[in-house]
């Protein structure tokens, strides 16, 4: 059985609870902690419990315990952390992972803030305390893309990527060509559905998206990459007269995220794109395709957000950890 | 423009002595021609007095038969004649204010560079004051020349404030 404490309740962090308690998996929670409280029990929580009185009180646990308490104090394994992103400063999650790796603790994030700020000193300080730090949730969602760079492609080279990595501004951009609106009433539509925030910018600047390539541009190439050095061009100056000029060619335009390394491109920008391009995806859709010298092109397809399915990759990176460094009966 | 138009690669071969080229190249608007491109090329392997070069070009329906008959009176000799397209073409999206912001000028930023041009331009003027949206496919001769071209397009967008949407490179 492998133990984890589990920091941030939002949308990603009930839906790794909730699957981790309908499966058998092997996982047990052992700490868990929203922004305002906290519980441990080195035997496991019960997470239906604790998941109802969130629903109901707006907190999970015991006001008197923090998240610096739970990840600090409890017995676990593996620390997840899917805290609230913060692009700027990366805190308060860059903290929290630095005091889970400082005690031998492997860590599982969905969180794209501290991995693209920090990612060196992350890793440098996980290699030095023997634990593993993953991170196949910050990127494109339910798509495997960490574990297929790093064992399906495992020997590849990686020319360049590119990829749609954000789901808002793709439903935008879809929208518009699918039914000729304005950027303003594709906004205001993803808006109602729930799929843009209040303030768009963070998505509609490709801001999102940039960070992501940087995460993966770390990744892959270990380039120190930083988001001041993507080129960006957002979307929000897209016109529906565009979208048809693009459609008259049998082409359309998508957020397109690139990085080629051999030729110092690092880029978010939307493009014109031929309507069969395996990287046209509809709506929220992710998709990543990649250029490698003995796979070649390889692309990917799937969901780029929601809580089950970013579950899906925090609990790929758990069990993977559990399988390869985790003895415990 | 009157008639289709239709566009033609050659590969020449001419004795490399003077006033040669322009001689070989003069049939072409004679026959109502219009050459895009010529390219030289000289291969270390061919001996020294003959002059390879290629060439593409645009004339009226029709007329090729005549060219390659006046083309063969001049002596030169016609290694290769290709319908298919050597050029590079690209198409891009401009939107801002195409308009107040010289759109011949921004056209002739490309067409005055020799290597590339805008060939096809279609618009969209939804009212006075909102900004224009226009597509330009732009030919160019050559891969490089078609990067410089676009360099070119990106940095007179960015000095006139206009939003340029470049197609997605054919994955290498």
């Amino acid at each position: 059985m492998m133990k984890v404490a589990l920091i941030g309740l939002g949308s990603v962090g009930k839906g790794v609870a909730g699957m981790l308690a309908k499966k058998d998996l092997g996982i047990t929670i052992t700490g868990i902690a929203d922004s305002k409280s906290g519980c441990m029990d080195p035997n496991g929580l019960d997470i239906a419990d604790l998941l109802l009185n969130k629903t109901k009180n707006g907190y999970c646990g015991d006001l008197k315990i923090s998240a610096s308490d739970v990840i600090a104090k409890a017995d676990y394994d593996a620390l997840i952390e899917v805290t609230p992103t913060n692009a700027l400063t990366g805190e308060p999650a860059l903290g929290y992972i630095k005091t889970a790796l400082m005690r031998k603790k492997h860590v599982v994030t969905s969180n794209k803030g501290p991995i693209a700020l920090a990612y060196k000193e992350l890793h440098a300080l996980a290699v030095k305390k023997g634990v593993n730090l993953r991170y196949e949730a910050t990127v494109a969602g339910a798509i495997p893309i960490m574990h297929t760079l790093e064992h399906g492609l495992a020997g590849n080279e990686i020319l360049a990527l590119y990829g749609v990595l954000n789901g808002t501004c793709n439903y935008i951009l879809t929208r518009m060509a699918a039914e000729g609106l304005t950027y303003e009433q594709a906004l205001m539509e993803a808006r109602e559905l729930g799929y843009a925030e209040a303030d768009p910018t963070y998505d509609v600047q490709g801001i999102d998206a940039a960070i992501k390539l940087v995460i993966l541009a770390n990744t892959i190439w270990g380039n120190g990459k930083r988001l001041a050095d993507v080129d960006r061009t957002g979307i929000d100056l897209l016109t529906p007269d565009a979208m048809r000029l693009a459609d008259d060619e049998g082409c359309t335009i998508r957020l397109i995220a690139e990085a080629i390394p051999r030729k110092q491109i690092l880029r978010v920008s939307p493009r014109i794109i031929g309507k069969n391009h395996p990287l046209v995806v509809d709506g929220t859709l992710n998709a990543l395709t990649l250029e490698t010298d003995m796979a070649k092109e390889i692309t990917l397809i799937g969901r780029g957000a929601g809580s089950t399915e970013t579950a899906s990759a925090i609990i790929g990176d758990l069990l993977f950890i559990k399988d390869r460094y985790v003895q415990r009966a | 423009m009157t008639g289709d138009l239709v566009q033609v690669s050659m590969k020449l071969e001419m004795k490399d002595s003077p006033g040669q080229l322009v001689a070989a190249l003069k049939p072409i608007s004679d026959v109502g021609g219009n050459i895009i491109v010529v390219i030289h090329q000289r291969e270390p392997d061919l001996d020294g007095d003959t002059l390879n070069v290629q060439i593409v070009l645009e004339l009226p329906e029709g007329q090729l038969e005549k060219l390659v008959a006046l083309l063969k009176e001049q002596g030169v000799h016609i290694q290769r004649i290709g319908k298919e397209r050597l050029l590079y073409k690209r198409t891009v999206i401009m939107i801002g204010h195409l308009i107040h912001t010289d759109l011949p000028d921004t056209i002739d930023q490309i067409d005055s560079t020799g290597f590339a041009e805008v060939c096809e331009l279609a618009m969209s003027m939804p009212a006075v004051n909102e900004r224009s949206s226009s597509r330009l496919t732009i030919k160019a001769v050559s891969k490089g020349d078609m990067e410089a071209a676009l360099a070119i397009l990106r940095r007179v967008s960015k000095q006139k404030s206009l939003l340029l949407i470049e197609p997605l490179e054919e994955i290498a």
